[in-house]
């Protein structure tokens, strides 16, 4: 293992994909199973939310998976305008549907949680249209993605709009906070303990948290291995057709 | 064996089934679509070599 | 330069070319909403200076496929590419166009319009001095939006899709100026920030734009 470059070989890539593939999988499933079971079945109703605190094993994995894939997705975008492996173009392009699921899922819970405790679906919060806004830039770049037909080219677009898009995307969380300041709770994770939520509900998120990852990851080296191959496919499709 | 959920039940039932439906529907449709692209890739491939 | 900023003026403003079109659009949306919301001057007032702003905002997407477009289809695009001129200079000039023949009649257009919203008398000033700070970064936004998406057939709506987005921060400061100047508020730092976005996308959106468009007639 001379250097982490090697993987940009798509042929070596498809290979450690398939040789890691089945142990990341197990492995998310259990971090998920476990995650989710403990903090749905095993942990006790927050004094003021209820039973509704469950939901956050789901909301507070998926809302941070949002927001990493789109940052995975900007530094592999990076890493193909410099570097041109196009293992690295095709793993932002993996990511971009399983981000937009992340969102949605985050979007959805947290509709479902403010529902009961906010007293409404949704609020025209901060957070949530921060996410709502992430939610559409997921929406163009997919979309720019399957709108242009030559690989390469399409590489190039949608790298340099989700690096102006993540540009305009943190401008627009600041513009957003500033048009409105909301009622969403501080960070429930950071290092500040007088903010943290409580020990049981602590633990199993984490659990959950790190099942989540694991899923994006799993999922990412699917897909990458899919676009991989579709694209081979279509090359050999191009040079049947021109001999 | 299942949790006392009080009141929230539906709000919480809900956001478990919301979720894990969307997140079985990815996994589903990313292992359908990576068997059926090698699938064809490799139909491509058994052509070009033979033909 | 200035010749290919006379070309593209004169080519808009020909029969054909668009350019009332963005201005009637802007007319026919204002025109609609009371019906959509009823005639009662109190609500109208206070939601005029957002009505106007996502007015205009539309009235600039209208356009925005035009851009490249039309220059593209007879080749003169290509031709540009190939002239002397650097890349980031034929997108800026390209964006100043726009502006001059979209963004500035509808900031012209726009105190008129906002008679019909009955906007009170304080805040017509503000939606003014808004809309002209921030057109230009709509106009340069939505080059790079053109720019993206100038080799693809019919993407007008993907344009929009890619576009909009990139409108948020513009958006509400711009409006919020608008509204704060209506309300007879304090309006700095809203105007401030307004024009920090301009002079942000102005600055450094053509590298990308011309980036983008190097990458499309390849």
């Amino acid at each position: 293992m001379s250097s982490i470059w090697e993987y940009a070989n798509p042929k070596k890539f498809i290979e450690t994909v398939d040789k890691v593939l089945p142990f990341v999988s197990v492995l998310a499933a259990i971090g998920l199973v476990a995650g989710l079971i403990w903090g749905f079945f095993f942990t006790p109703d927050d004094y003021r939310q209820g039973s509704t605190v469950k939901i956050i094993y789901l909301h507070v994995p998926s809302a941070l998976m949002a927001i990493n894939a789109w940052l995975m997705m900007l530094v592999a975008s990076l890493v193909w305008l410099i570097r041109r492996h196009h293992v690295s173009a095709l793993a932002a392009r993996a990511a971009a549907p399983v981000g937009a699921v992340m969102t949605i899922i985050a979007l959805l819970t947290g509709a479902i949680w403010g529902q009961p405790m906010w007293g409404t679906w949704w609020a025209w919060d901060p957070r949530l249209t921060s996410f709502l806004i992430l939610f559409l830039f997921y929406l163009g770049y997919i979309a720019l993605w399957s709108a242009i037909e030559n690989d390469d080219t399409a590489a190039d677009l949608t790298s340099v709009l989700c690096i102006v898009g993540s540009v305009f995307a943190v401008l627009s969380r600041y513009a957003v906070n500033f048009w409105n300041q909301g009622l969403h709770q501080g960070a429930s994770l950071s290092l500040d303990k007088e903010e943290n939520v409580a020990d049981v509900f602590y633990f199993p998120l984490l659990v959950s948290i790190g099942g989540f990852i694991l899923l994006f990851l799993a999922l990412v080296l699917l897909r990458t291995r899919t676009e991989i191959r579709a694209r081979r496919m279509r090359a050999l499709l191009i040079r049947e057709r021109m001999s | 064996m299942m949790p006392e959920l009080g009141k929230y039940a539906g709000a919480v039932l809900s956001s478990y089934g919301l979720s894990l439906a969307l997140l079985i529907a990815l996994i589903w449709y990313s292992l359908w679509r990576s068997r059926r692209v090698a699938k064809s890739l490799k139909d491509v491939e058994d052509r070009v070599k033979n033909g | 330069m200035i010749a290919l900023l006379i070309r593209d003026i004169r080519l808009a403003v020909r029969a054909g070319g668009g350019f009332g079109l963005g201005l009637a659009f802007f007319l026919i949306v204002v025109v609609l909403v009371p019906f959509a919301v009823g005639p009662e001057t109190t609500l109208l007032s206070r939601i005029a200076p957002g009505i106007l702003w996502i007015g205009a905002l539309l009235a600039c997407l209208l356009s925005l496929d035009r851009i490249f477009a039309l220059d593209r289809e007879d080749g003169s695009l290509d031709l540009l590419a190939s002239a002397p001129l650097p890349m980031e200079g034929i997108v800026t000039v390209k964006a100043l166009a726009h502006w001059i023949t979209t963004g500035l009649p509808l900031v012209v257009a726009a105190p008129v319009l906002a008679v019909l919203l009955s906007l009170p008398e304080a805040g017509f000033l503000w939606l003014v001095l808004s809309l002209l700070i921030g057109t230009p970064a709509l106009s340069v936004i939505g080059t790079f939006g053109a720019a993206l998406t100038v080799g693809i057939k019919r993407g007008g709506l993907l344009l929009s899709l890619l576009v909009l987005p990139l409108y948020v921060p513009t958006l509400i400061f711009g409006a919020e100026v608008a509204r704060r100047g209506a309300e007879g508020l304090e309006v700095d730092t809203p105007l401030f920030l307004l024009g920090a976005i301009t002079l942000f996308s102005v600055a450094l959106l053509p590298f990308a734009s011309a980036a983008v468009l190097r990458m499309n007639l390849r």
